[in-house]
């Protein structure tokens, strides 16, 4: 990289550049030499980003209107659904926006399971997401606590006595994470604190993630290792600028219809009652985007093993780098892991679908199935195939098969052709 | 370009799995045409204006409205009384008020700037005057029914005699709409139950409808300025797009690779 090089021309600029090189740091960012050949699923780093940045903006305004107590919290957020100039929009934002990050993580996460983006030397990049994806999975939940609906108090109540699975000291930690003997006050605060700093630390992390990826430079869908700057790459500035930013209004538009058209599709209508401590709602359900793990947890008929089957759901992706042992990163040259791949997003949409239903009869057993080939595909296909596939020959450059050059990528491209 | 489309399928399926979370056991609830629905969806004045109305005579005698303010029915994108009659509204009703300067808790004609009266004075009185159950506020409640408007709707009409070999307690009565079939609310609204100030024929369907048009109201008050706000937002979003699409064309014509 040329970063060492960059000189400001003006006397000031090189002046404030050797005490503090944020205009080398601008320049590094404009002229980050970026794989030409990204197609668009690379775009949701973009998007997430922006999604951050929405929840963070719209979070705080929703804050300085909402009140953090257990008698007022619902009225609060009515307050701001009817008084608050344009508070309806603020919170159907913020409250589709929890769902549009999820669905741009999930795209963003897959995206790198299909092109082998976790594979060295972008471990850390990975493990970081990883860590990203955790928080955001405890913001979101922190976050429909809030409304003090029904499903928020009995959404709390299911997930937090979670911990009462630890042997021995369970029962205490769930006391302590109450701060009482049930979901009540003291936890609506602390839930309250821990949502307002999570996006922070989410934020800090989202600089490491990009920090760790600029070292190594992006994969791209051939997934080989490139010269940079070479002519298989342009400069991040304007080049993927303009190619993020198109894409990100695609994911716009979809976004405002959510939030214009159907701002309560996603959400539980449970969640427009008020708390009630005596009433327990018929159907416990989360939000969409945590009902695969969610089944993982209900299809173990022990209340330990299933929280640990749960966490290590989540916990075997950091493993993945050393699980995969394939030296060849995109599925465009891995037949076989192509195919188990697309088997691997069917799972994990099936382990939603019955995640939202009732854990019983058929249900239950599908469940059983699809967590245990959640597993399989990881502890077992995954490390075998590495060393069974028989892998296409890669080529030299990005350029090389984009010129014609390489039979067998426009074989494999042929193929995805056939299958659409 | 053509991989994002396939995305779409993605999302519509994940909405698939929430909706049917939502509606686990589904009953085909009566259908009718919503003005308030669709890109352009407008809540009919008039519709609104009779809801209230059924509303007041009928079910504020048990139901709260407790987000609700009398200057409300004023506002834009509301039933729209005038100014003077949501005054005169307000000053129908007595409003507890106090303490004063001698301490002392006193009622007053109500004011635009006061919420709806609630019928009873808390939840408990409520429940007691009610045979034990509680008439839940009426503010959000169609937003907090898994099948909204359609589900109050066919609610209001739903009442039956019960089929043979079930039986029914004290104070239940059966409803085909309601979950589990078994109801505490007594089947309120019978034909010319009102008296329509716009001549309006007041037929249950009528009325089921105007009261289910203000509920919708009452749960989202903004709903129009959403319609009409999205709609913009929408359009100027596309527009913007393609001016990008073209500008990334001609940005990347630079190189000979294709996005």
């Amino acid at each position: 990289m040329s970063d060492q090089e960059y000189i400001p021309k003006s006397k000031f600029g090189k002046w404030f550049n050797d005490r503090l090189p944020l205009l080398t740091l601008a320049n590094h960012l404009t002229d980050y030499p970026t794989p030409k050949n990204l197609n668009y699923w690379w775009t949701f780093g973009g998007i997430l980003t922006f999604c951050l940045i929405t929840q963070i903006v719209t979070g705080l305004v929703l804050a300085m209107h909402y009140i953090a107590h257990a008698d007022m919290a619902f009225d609060s957020v009515e307050h701001i659904m009817r008084d608050v100039n344009y508070g309806w929009l603020i919170r159907y934002i913020h409250a589709n926006g929890a769902s549009m990050f999820f669905l741009a993580v999930y795209i963003h996460i897959f995206r790198s399971l299909f092109y082998g983006s976790y594979k060295a030397p972008r471990e850390i990049i990975w493990i970081i997401g990883i860590i990203i994806y955790l928080l955001m999975m405890a913001a979101a939940f922190l976050g429909y606590v809030l409304p003090w609906g029904q499903m928020s108090f009995w959404g709390a109540t299911v997930i937090t006595n979670l911990f009462s699975a630890i042997p021995l000291v369970g029962e205490g930690i769930v006391t302590w994470l109450w701060g009482g003997y049930s979901v009540d006050n003291p936890t609506l605060t602390r839930f309250f604190t821990l949502h307002y700093l999570i996006p922070f630390l989410i934020l800090g992390l989202v600089v490491l993630h990009i920090w760790a990826l600029h070292v190594p430079g992006n994969n791209n869908p051939v997934g080989i290792d490139i010269q940079k700057p070479s002519k298989d790459t342009v400069p991040f500035h304007p080049y993927i600028v303009i190619k993020d930013g198109f894409a990100l209004l695609m994911f716009m538009i979809v976004f405002a219809f959510f939030v214009f058209y159907t701002p309560n599709i996603l959400g539980h209508a449970d969640n427009y009652i008020e708390a009630n401590p005596l009433v327990t709602p018929a159907h416990i359900v989360p939000e969409w985007y945590l009902l695969p793990f969610y089944a993982i947890l209900r299809s173990v008929p022990d209340k330990l093993l299933g929280v640990v089957a749960m966490l290590s759901a989540i916990l075997i992706l950091a493993a993945l780098p050393w699980l995969d042992t394939s030296k060849i990163r995109s599925a465009v040259f891995r037949p076989l892991y192509k195919q188990f791949y697309w088997i691997l997003v069917a799972d994990v949409l099936i382990l939603g679908y019955v995640g939202a239903m009732p854990a019983e009869g058929l249900y239950l057993l599908i469940a059983r199935i699809a967590t245990a080939y959640y597993f399989l595909h990881f502890l077992i296909i995954l490390p075998v195939l590495g060393f069974r596939e028989k892998t296409m020959p890669l080529p030299l450059s990005i350029t090389e098969p984009i010129l014609g050059g390489s039979p067998n990528l426009v074989l494999a491209k042929d193929r995805k052709k056939f299958k659409n | 370009m053509k991989n994002f489309i396939k995305i779409l399928p993605l999302l519509f399926l994940l909405i698939g799995f929430s909706k049917n979370s939502n509606s686990a056991e589904k009953v085909e609830y009566l259908k009718t045409d919503w003005s308030f629905k669709g890109l352009f969806g407008k809540f009919d004045r008039g519709a609104l204006q009779r809801g209230y109305q059924v509303y007041t005579e009928v079910c504020a005698s048990c139901h709260s409205m407790k987000y609700l303010s009398y200057r409300n029915l004023a506002e834009e994108g509301g039933p729209e009384f005038s100014v003077a009659e949501a005054k005169a509204i307000a000053a129908s009703f007595e409003v507890n008020d106090g303490p004063n300067d001698d301490g002392e808790m006193f009622t007053r004609p109500g004011k635009l700037s006061d919420k709806f009266v609630m019928p009873y004075d808390n939840v408990k009185a409520a429940q007691a005057a009610n045979g034990g159950a509680y008439p839940p506020d009426m503010s959000v409640l169609v937003k907090a029914r898994g099948g909204g408007v359609d589900y109050i709707y066919s609610l209001l009409q739903g009442y039956e005699d019960p089929p043979a070999g079930i039986t029914l307690d004290d104070g239940v009565y059966y409803n085909k709409y309601m979950y589990g079939n078994k109801i505490k609310m007594p089947n309120q609204l019978s034909d010319g139950l009102v008296v329509y100030a716009d001549g309006t024929e007041a037929s249950v369907e009528q009325m089921s409808k105007d009261v289910t048009t203000f509920l919708m109201w009452s749960a989202e008050p903004h709903l129009e300025s959403r319609h009409k706000m999205g709609f913009k937002a929408i359009v100027y979003l596309i527009i913007l797009t393609i001016l990008v699409y073209f500008s990334m064309k001609r940005i990347w014509s630079r190189i000979e690779t294709k996005v």
